[in-house]
């Protein structure tokens, strides 16, 4: 019978990703909820050491397939490595990061697995000895409960929602080789083409700071850049800005872009069409600033200013700087 | 070149969703259904293979009567013929196995999803139509050229964004900045309502409709706590007092 709460960790030259201790914390929860063992697959190259951090947020064994050939993520081997690994020990459920990684590898794992996967979830229970995946459809529209009828059951979480939290265990390293073909694997990737900007991910900040139409402007962004630089945030924009040619499509909140969830977004002088609310709206804390007091994001927000953004997000980066 | 785009129809982007009042879906009444925003990128770039290249687009789509239209739109953009696989809700596995039937006969070069539909947001058929089809993938593109026999494509990851080679056939899974689609000519209109579709009903593709993945429930998204408006004249004064109630009450700064 299938059993054990099983994660893929999640590295990127040589170091593991945020979202990886928060699906280990995860499964801990749900493996003690169980009775069963939390099982981390690392894959990756040179990536062995980094067994003991996946221990102390609660992983009993990692499995770990080392090999030159893991080099690089690339969804044809990494894909085949941890299925083969899963299918062996039989799995009763399979948690990944709805990173991009994660999704890509998760997606690719169903096919293989013949599994069903719930994507993208923002909280997990057990009913039942089963899994029960709580997971927003529609952009946040719709909140919906989704069952695996079949092995593993497979989901994907939102990074930034389940809580890392430490919980030390043994971490036994089990080897194991997934006798790949070199010829087996199609893709390769030809070049990796690093961000020099320095700009943090909007996906895994925690704090970001979105301007919206009434920036007015690609220079105009410069006030938020100046309060994310103190706050260590990142800075967006709704589709209105994108769709003016003021900041590139990666800065995109939204429905078409990202969905995030920080522990704070301040909105500057977006509406909060139900286009861009759908990617913040399960964000801790939400502050909105605009003009338009019947602006819809003020419905969403925790706090709220009326007034003209470019008179007060001076005066917040000021306030801030005397604070901190 | 035999190029396949598969296309979804999906909820208006600024449809409001109201979920029944049994938890069982939501509400089709007064919908505006259009093609689902990531396909159409996905259809351009098939459009744009065939430009370059010669050959034929079919557009293949899975779902109810509804859903001919948006595969006519697709046929109104440019795409030759199209494949409508009739079928109610279904589970991605599922959808994925259907696609995989129907792509098979087709037997194409190069095969177009968009990178996640906006209604389920599951971004998984792409990627299992793949592996159905045993052949390689490549997910979330912004950018594509296609020759020799290999596709290279450029998919953005968090602070980079790589350059991946694939050996054709293989799934692209389309993301914003991948083109600008057209849009259908009235021309374009009138010779998609004689351009062929092959209706199939799904379960003479042998397509089981027992989900792997199942919705016990769908429930509106949690009310969010009414929040504080600061009121006052003075910017300089309500600024501070935001800054004081993210730092003391909220605690996120």
């Amino acid at each position: 019978m299938a059993k054990g709460v099983w994660i893929v960790a999640e590295q990127r030259g040589g170091a593991l990703r945020k979202v990886s201790f928060e699906i280990a914390s995860a499964a801990r929860k749900l493996a003690d909820e169980l009775g069963e063992e939390v099982s981390a697959v690392l894959v990756g190259s040179g990536v062995e050491g980094l067994a003991p951090e996946l221990a102390k947020y609660g992983v009993d064994k990692v499995y770990l397939a080392d090999d030159a050939i893991y080099a690089d993520y690339t969804t044809d081997a990494y894909s085949a490595a941890v299925a083969k690994v899963v299918k062996e020990n039989d799995a009763s459920i399979l948690l990944l990061g709805s990173s991009v990684q994660g999704k890509d590898l998760g997606a690719s794992l169903v096919g293989k697995l013949a599994t069903g996967m719930a994507s993208d979830c923002t909280e997990l229970k057990i009913d039942g000895g089963k899994m029960v995946a709580i997971r927003p459809m529609y952009a946040g529209k719709v909140f919906a409960e989704v069952g695996i009828e079949s092995y593993p059951q497979m989901a994907t979480l939102r990074p930034n929602v389940f809580a890392a939290v430490e919980n030390a265990k043994a971490g036994e390293v089990v080897k194991f080789d997934a006798g790949i073909p070199a010829d087996a694997l199609k893709t390769k990737v030809l070049e990796t083409q690093q961000d020099a900007s320095g700009k943090i991910e909007l996906t895994e900040a925690d704090i970001i700071i979105s301007g919206g139409r009434g920036m007015k402007g690609t220079d105009e962004y410069k006030i938020l850049e100046e309060l994310a630089g103190l706050l260590g945030a990142a800075v967006g924009a709704s589709r209105a800005a994108v769709d003016a040619g003021w900041k590139p499509q990666s800065d995109q909140v939204g429905q078409t872009g990202k969905v995030v969830s920080p522990n704070l977004y301040i909105a500057c002088g977006i509406s909060g069409a139900i286009q861009h609310l759908a990617g913040m709206s399960s964000s801790k804390y939400i502050v909105a600033i605009n003009k338009d007091e019947e602006a819809p994001i003020f419905a969403k927000a925790d706090y709220g200013i009326v007034d003209d953004l470019f008179k007060i997000v001076p005066e917040l980066t000021a306030a801030v700087k005397k604070m901190l | 070149m035999n190029i396949v785009a598969c296309v979804k129809q999906v909820p208006d982007t600024e449809a409001l969703i109201k979920v029944k009042a049994d938890g069982s879906g939501i509400e089709e009444g007064g919908i505006k259904w259009v093609m689902n925003p990531y396909d159409e990128y996905g259809v351009e770039a098939a459009l744009k293979l065939k430009e370059a290249n010669g050959g034929e687009v079919t557009v293949v789509s899975l779902g109810p009567a509804r859903a001919m239209e948006t595969i006519r739109t697709a046929l109104a953009m440019g795409a030759d013929k199209g494949v409508h696989i009739t079928i109610d809700a279904v589970d991605e596995y599922n959808t994925a196995a259907a696609l995989a039937a129907a792509v098979k006969e087709i037997n194409p070069d190069i095969i177009f999803c968009g990178q996640r539909a906006i209604d389920d947001d599951s971004a998984q058929v792409g990627s299992i139509l793949a592996e159905l089809l045993g052949i390689p993938q490549v997910t979330i593109v912004t950018g594509l050229t296609v020759a020799d026999g290999k596709a290279k494509a450029i998919k953005p990851i968090e602070g980079a964004q790589l350059v991946i080679e694939s050996p054709l056939p293989c799934v692209i899974t389309a993301q914003k900045g991948l083109n600008e689609p057209r849009y259908a000519s009235l021309p374009g209109i009138m010779k998609a309502k004689k351009k062929p579709v092959d209706v199939k009903d799904a379960a003479a593709l042998g397509i089981s409709v027992e989900p792997k993945a199942k919705i016990i429930k769908m429930t509106p998204p949690p009310e969010r706590a009414p929040g504080k408006i600061i009121g006052g004249d003075d910017a300089a004064v309500k600024a501070a007092e935001l800054a004081k109630l993210l730092r003391e009450e909220a605690k996120v700064i």
